[in-house]
Formats: C-alpha cells, structure tokens, sequence
C-alpha cells in the first residue's frame, strides 16, 4: 500500500478498525453499491506528486503567465495589498474554519463579519450589510431579486447601459429564473439618459432601477433627485459602486439609494486573475429580512458579555428551503476580513489618500496620451474618476496600440472598440510608470 | 492573551491621529481639476484609525477565539472538512497568478489557463462526465448553475412545460432554494424508513412537467441509494435529466463515478472533497460537470484548447448565461488541484474507502449509546437521533455544546429534518486513529454523564471564550453594524 502525509492510517489501523465494523475488507463497506457502477480500474490520472515535483510544477505554470504593468480596470483594480493582510489571513484558525455555526468557538470569525458590515454600512451610507455575495455581478443580480421581492407584483427591472456589459449579462442570468423583464435605459454622451429613464419609469410595473458609479467608462454620474422619482413610482434605486472610490465619491446613502452593490476587490484585493474578490450588499434597514445570504448580528452571552453570532436565519435556505430569499450558502467567508482588515489600517484618511492618488495619476495618463496627438478622450466634457475610455486617432488602431505597450510589458487598458479602448490607474502607478506608457504611444507615431 | 486590550471590536481600538497605512508621495505633475462638489462624499465614513501593530494584534487574538481544522477535530456532517494541505496555499503563490488582471491578453496568461483546462480534465475523469465548467463560486451557485444547464436544454427541444424538479425530502436546503432561482417549482420526494428516496413515490410524481431530479448520493443520512440505476432509467423514460448534488462526493472516490450511476449533470464543491480551505464560509467554487449533449449549454466564458495546444477563452452563442463576471474563484482551482496531483490517481482511490471507513468505526463504538435510526453500513457520514436515553432531557444541542469543551468542533445538529434529534457526524479519511478514539471516548463520557449527572451537560460549554449567546434576543431586535451597537450600548 502506497503511503502519504495526507492519509494517516497505518494498515494496522485499517484492519482494527475494520474489525470493530465486522467487516474484513474496504470493500465490505460498499457491498451497497451495486457491481455494475463500481470504478473497474484507477482514474485515469497522474501518479502522485512530492512536494518538491510540485514546486517545479507550479514553478513552470508561472513561467507561462506575464506579470504587466498595470492600466487595466473594467470593474478590477491593481490597488496595493497591504503586507500585514494576507499574513493575518493565512491563519488557519481563520482559514481552515467553516461558517460559523457554533458561536462559542467561532467569536474571531463572526466579529470580523461584524466589522466587516459595519464598515460597508459606513462606505455605502446605508444601514446594514450582509456577510458578502460572491463577487459585484452576482451582488448586483441578488439586489434585483431583493427589489422585485420587496416591491409587489412588479416584473421590471431598469438597468443602465453605463453598467459593466458582464454585470448586464448576469443580471439577464438571474432574472430569467423568476421572469424578470430587464430593460436597458439608453446612454447618452457617456451617461445615463435622464429623460429616457424616466419615461421608462413612468410606462409602471418597475421594482427597481439599476445604476452604475463610477460608470463602465469612468465617469462619475450625476444622480441628484434619481432617488426622488424611483420612490415616487414605489420603485428602489440600487446603485452598483466599486467599493474603494466611496471613500472619495458621494456615496450611495447620501443619493437616496435603496441598495447599494457591487465589487469590493477594490478594497487591496490581489487582482488573481478573476478571484477570489468580493460582492458586497448594503441596504435600508426597512429591507432586512428581503436580504440575502448571512447576517451576524451583537447580542449577550449567558454572563451578559458581549457576543456575536449568525442571526435572522429564518430567511434563509436551511430554514426556508425553496422559500429562501436566495440560494446562497458558502459566500466569500475570508474575503471580508480583507475588507475588515483593509478599511481599519486605511481608515477614512488612508482611503482619501488612494482615491486621491488614483485620480491625479488617471488625469495625468489621460493627459499624456493626449498631448501625443495620437489619442483623444471619448467623453472629454465628462467629469471621470480613476478610469476613462480614450479613443485612438488614425491611423492609430486600438489592437496596434495594444500590441505595441505589451511588446513593452505593459497593459495598456481594455479594448472597447476597434477605435477605443478603457485606461485606469491606481497609486500603483508612478509618474515614470506614466510617462513609460505615453512614450510608447508616442513611439508608434512614424 | 490580555482580552480586556486586544479583543474588542477594531473599533473599540481606534485612537484619533493613528494611522496604519503606507502610501507613495507621487507627483503626477500638473494637478488635475477636482471633482464637482456635489459628485463629492459629504460626509467621510466612520472607520476606524489604528496603528498596523494594535491591528495585527487585534486579529491574532481575535482569531484565537476561532476553531479551525488545523485546532481540532471537525466532524461537521456534510461539509467535509478535511485537512486543508499547506503545499495547496504555497502553490498559490508559485503559480504566479495575484498580478494578472482578468481581462488581460489570453497568451499572458497561458499558465493560469492551463490550471483551469486541466482541472476541469481531472474533474470530468473523476466525475465520469465530458466537460467542466469552474466559474460557479460555491455549491448552491454551481446547483443554480447545473439547474440552468437544465433548463436550457428543455427549451433548446421545444420542451418548455418542464417547469417542475423533484427534490427528496432528506435534501440540503440549497437544493430547492436553486431550483426556486433557477425558475422551477418544486415536488418533494419521500424517504423510506431507511433513508433513501422512495422509488414508488419518485414514480408517482414524474411526468412530462417534472425537468429534472435531484439526488445527493450518498444521501444526507450517508447511505448508498441502491436503487439508482432504476431511478436513472425511470427519469429518463419521463423525458427529465438526473442532478448531482456533489456535497456528498468524497465517499465516492475510488468507488464509483455520477457519470456511470446516470447522472446527466453534477457539481462538486472542491471546498469538500478537493481540500480547499472554507475560510470561515468562502471562497468556495461549485463547479459543474454534464455529460455529453450538454456541453454546449455551459455558462460563459469558457476555456478551450486551440488545435496547437495553446489556450482561449470563448463565449459561446447556446451557453444559458453569464454567473459570474469572470472565471470564478480562481486560486481556489490551483488549490484544489494541487491536491489532486499530490495524491495522484492511486491516492484518490484511498480517499473514499478510508472516509467511509472513519465514519463506520465511530458509528460502531457509539451506536450503544446513540440512537441509531438506520441499519448501517453508512458511508463518509451518518446520523444518530441523539442519545438513548431519552429520559433525562439531554438533547442534540446539549451534546453538541458539550464537545466544545473537549477541544471537538460539534456535528451538524437537527439536520437533516427526517429525526428530531439529528445529530450528524462526518470524520473524513484525513482523521487518525488516535484522534476517532479521543472523540468516541469524549462522546462516550458525555452520553454517561447525560444520564448520571444530566445538569452538567446541559450547562455546557464552561471553558469556551464565551457562553451561551441569546440568540432570540439578536433575532428579535437585531443589532448588525457597528453604529447600532453604539446606540444600544451592547
């Protein structure tokens, strides 16, 4: 018998403990299983690995991914990951838990949840936060589903064309299951149009209304009396905001909006190629028990200390089964002690100072590409934040410049068209790695 | 450990003036204009402002009141919690992923690529279906995702009066909580005495609206559903395609495969079987397996190889949808098949006789004291209906408060609903000897204690960082930030 670190039994062990089942062999324990679905040969899969084998192997999976210079967002930013993060996180007392079921051994886990609603209730200026959703998509489809739950017999859901096209398509995901009609208010000049949105309000049967901020192109919305006429048709504002730019950006509480949502891997998260990252789901109080997923909430242990544990669960599906507010169960767990951890070591000051650096270095990229009269803002009459889409001037192509700054080791942005591709920055990037881009712009001018 | 210093909120810790951050002093040249004001925050957010050493120190202690795999013993029924292996966290950091940006060229990322496409390979041999999806985050996410597969087939045919899916009673709660999202009502399937699913009742109710069936197998009460292959055959007479709820997978390693029982479309949740960290309730990944004919219905983007080897990423024009904005929690795959390739193939055909084994032993030295509700032998877990004797009012719960005081994570309790006093306990095959024979003693001690001295046991636990919390009184008047606990001065 093949032995490994992982596997502690001795086959003195299996043969004891065999003996105690009245059983003689593995195999007794399956008699149940009917011959005909039994495996017949091993898994047509590798011979085991040492540890060393697997360093090389994973040693030669690095050497086939490119580190780049980063100008790329679309919804995921190259924000710096503070050290003391991933080393707390490591911890196995946090890591190698399961959701906290039983609260007397589980305090480090449901207070960080706690910190971690507590500071999205403060980021979003809203009253409560749940214990994550997977990622901003799927927050913002489950804030769909918490609107057309909240609000009775409304089928439609309005969602503006300036949110990300991949939030768009899992919203049109999720709203097939309960019949959901999704209908996209039109853009106009790189933002929402006003006048299109409310006509479409106003045609009735609207739950709520879906908006971005900063936009899919960057630019910061302006969403003055939006909350005024959503609730004047009893429909809910829901707002889908990257989570580091609240630091800075007029958050959603002080718009009015009902829900806030979306993608907190802003908050220092490693970019890690899609994930892990973090949706978060922040609402009014009056909406609670229409949220869903985990909730942990302070009460007092038997010597009235304070303690914390998972409450509200009868909205759950455990509880409620098919009746649940959502399907959800394992969540981004570890994620939010990121955000916890994150948000406490920034604080409000530290979370200004990287908005702050963000947007001076994305107006001076922006600046730079321009001044190489090769290139020229999209929207250049719209106020953007850390992120703006830029188009190429003939016979500048899109591909070409991208082509060009990777041959440089550097991601240049996201494509939008043939003509237009999507630039963003972060204190990541200093003024050399700037003029490093432009430059190379500039390069392809013969 | 000073608790009076270290372990409040973070909150309670902030000092005005303190900072805990370290940024660049960048010049960017020409200042840019500032925002509109009324685009501006108005008021900052409260967060806390506190110096980097009090803030590790609050999490190092805070986490010392936690309870992980690697503190102890974890025998929580259906969540598998097996060894975490650290190889799995270090192969993290070699494979050189946390840079890439998700939307970045396709030949910059080659390596993290061929982590998916070869995961999903390994998944699909181990599964016995043709094609992988990763991009589910978790399992109930990976059975909305199988659900949808579903439902787009039926359509795909024409056969849209499929709007039902059978679900047996004895199901995880997510089973009928994805179907609901997935847009399907919902028919409960009884149980025998034995826990299986009733066959003649499963008959009774599939018809030509019934789209799918749902079977966790092992079931929730950890026995093997013999009849599968009838079950299989009758769904699919009716014209409705067979789920896997994978959640109960590990006992299958090694034994036999979804696929060849029948089953038409699964998911497995790597957080399980394939020994990546829960973190506390995430990130997990629920990826989704379908067996040949459905391949095509798989959500977007998917992963697929070039005839030259290298590797794309496509999005297909049948695909049902989009559940997520990428490619899901991605190191949670490199984790899970760092696994994989550790004990290779003669290793994972251990897995699930050694799980079923740990189970069967602990089930045999306590089934004397413990109710036992169904005949053995069970699988990677099964279910007591609390103790014997029933005479002293020691319940589940008590039992399950009492372990806590001995350095054991409780059981899942009152689940699954078939039993009152549900009390279910999965050891896994990562679990010793020695270890199963300290847990049988402690459970032994307790359930004679029960009935000696039953006070005892049912003020427990007495040595855990807190006591009994009320949980009505957090249901009833919930306090869930940290403005609100200010307000009621908890």
């Amino acid at each position: 018998m093949s032995r490994h670190p992982y596997l502690p039994h001795t086959e003195e062990d299996i043969q004891t403990m065999l003996g105690r089942c009245g059983a003689t062999t593995l195999d007794d324990l399956y008699a149940d299983v009917p011959d005909a679905l039994r495996l017949k040969e091993p898994y047509r899969l590798p011979a085991p690995m040492s540890e060393p084998e697997l360093e090389r192997y994973f040693a030669d999976i690095a050497s086939q991914n490119r580190r780049l210079l980063c100008f790329a967002g679309a919804g995921f930013y190259n924000h710096y990951t503070p050290a003391a993060i991933p080393s707390l996180m490591a911890r196995s007392e946090f890591l190698t838990a399961y959701t906290p079921y039983q609260p007397e051994i589980s305090q480090g886990t449901l207070q960080y949840i706690f910190e971690y609603q507590s500071m999205m209730a403060e980021l979003t200026g809203l009253d409560i936060s749940n214990a994550s959703m997977y990622d901003g998509a799927t927050a913002t489809a489950e804030a769909m589903l918490m609107a057309v739950n909240s609000v009775r017999k409304k089928r439609r859901i309005l969602v503006a064309s300036t949110v990300a096209p991949a939030v768009q398509q899992v919203l049109a995901t999720y709203a097939a299951g309960p019949g959901i009609t999704i209908e996209v208010i039109p853009e106009d000049g790189g933002v929402t149009d006003r006048t299109a949105f409310e006509a479409m309000l106003g045609a009735g049967d609207v739950a709520g209304v879906i908006v971005s901020q900063p936009n899919y192109y960057g630019i910061v919305e302006d969403y003055d009396g939006w909350a005024d006429t959503c609730h004047s048709s009893k429909a809910l504002l829901i707002m889908n905001c990257h989570a580091s730019t609240l630091g800075a950006l007029r958050s959603p509480g002080e718009w009015g909006a009902d829900i806030a949502c979306g993608e907190a891997q802003s908050l220092g998260m490693p970019l890690n190629y899609g994930g892990p990252y973090l949706g978060y789901l922040c609402c009014r109080e009056n909406l609670i028990r229409k949220m869903p997923g985990r909730i942990v909430g302070a009460t007092t242990d038997a010597e009235g200390r304070r303690s914390f544990v998972l409450t509200l669960q009868a909205r759950e599906q455990h509880i409620r089964r098919q009746k649940a507010t959502s399907n959800i169960c394992s969540n981004q767990g570890i994620m939010t002690l990121h955000a916890a951890f994150y948000l406490a070591l920034m604080g409000a000051e530290g979370l200004r100072k990287v908005n702050t650096l963000s947007y001076n270095a994305a107006h001076a990229l922006a600046d730079a590409l321009c001044d190489t009269g090769m290139m020229r803002l999209k929207y250049p009459d719209k106020p953007f934040f850390n992120e703006f889409a830029i188009e190429t001037i003939e016979p500048l192509s899109a591909d070409a410049l991208l082509a060009a700054c990777l041959k440089k080791g550097i991601l240049a942005g996201v494509r939008l068209s043939d003509s237009s591709i999507l630039v963003a920055a972060t204190e990541m990037n200093s003024p050399a790695d700037i003029a490093l881009c432009a430059e190379t712009v500039k390069s392809l001018k013969s | 450990m000073n608790k009076a210093l270290y372990s409040n909120l973070v909150f309670d810790l902030s000092r005005k003036g303190c900072t805990g951050y370290s940024l660049p002093h960048y010049d960017y040249g020409k200042a840019a204009g500032e925002l509109p004001e009324n685009l501006r925050r108005q008021t900052p957010p409260s967060l806390p402002e506190i110096d980097e050493p009090s803030a590790v120190r609050h999490y190092t202690n805070s986490s010392n009141n936690n309870f992980g795999v690697d503190t102890g013993f974890y025998p929580l029924g259906s969540c598998t919690m097996k060894y975490n292996p650290k190889i799995n966290e270090a192969a993290v950091a070699m494979a050189g992923i946390a840079p890439l940006h998700p939307l970045q060229p396709v030949e910059t990322v080659q390596g993290a690529l061929r982590v998916y496409r070869t995961l999903e390979k390994a998944l699909s041999e181990i599964g016995g279906m043709a094609e992988f999806t990763l991009n589910p985050f978790a399992g109930a996410h990976g059975e909305y995702t199988g659900l949808m597969v579903i439902r787009r087939y039926h359509m795909a045919r024409g056969d849209e009066a499929r709007r039902r899916v059978i679900v047996p009673d004895s199901a995880h709660g997510t089973n009928p909580a994805s179907a609901a999202m997935a847009g399907f009502d919902i028919v409960e399937v009884k149980s025998m005495p034995d826990g299986t699913v009733d066959i003649a009742d499963l008959d009774s109710k599939l018809d030509e609206t019934i789209a799918a069936v749902m079977m966790t197998n092992p079931n929730t009460v950890g026995m093997f559903e013999k009849g599968i292959p009838e079950i299989a055959e009758m769904v699919h007479k009716a014209g409705a395609l067979l789920y896997y709820d994978g959640a109960n997978l590990n006992p299958m390693l090694g034994i036999a495969r979804p696929g060849d029982m029948g089953f038409d479309v699964m998911h497995i949740n790597l957080h399980k079987t394939f020994s990546t960290p829960h973190g506390g309730g995430g990130p997990g990944a629920g990826p989704v397996g379908v067996r040949a004919g459905l391949e095509e219905y798989l959500p977007n983007p998917r992963v697929s190889e070039l005839p030259d080897g290298t590797l794309a990423i496509d999005f297909g024009a049948d695909a049902f949808g989009r559940v997520g904005a990428w490619l899901g929690n991605f190191t949670v795959y490199i984790k899970a098949f760092a696994y994989i390739l550790s004990l290779g193939s003669e290793n994972l055909m251990r897995v699930g006789p050694l799980a079923t084994l740990n189970a069967n032993y602990i089930m045999h030295s306590l089934s004397d004291l413990y109710e036992q509700p169904i005949a053995g032998p069970c699988k990677h877990e099964f279910v007591f209906d609390g103790l014997r004797d029933k005479s002293t009012g020691v319940t589940t719960l008590h039992v399950a408060k009492a372990l806590l005081d001995y350095g054991f994570h409780a059981p899942t309790i009152y689940f699954p609903l078939l039993f009152h006093e549900s009390l279910m306990i999965e050891p896994t095959e990562t679990e010793s000897r020695p270890t199963l024979d300290a847990f049988i003693a402690t459970m032994r001690k307790i359930a004679l204690e029960a009935s000696a001295e039953p006070d005892t046991v049912k003020n427990a636990p007495y040595t855990t960082p807190i006591s009994h919390p009320d949980e009505d009184e957090a249901a009833l008047n919930p306090v869930v930030t940290y403005r609100q606990l200010c307000a009621k001065q908890i």
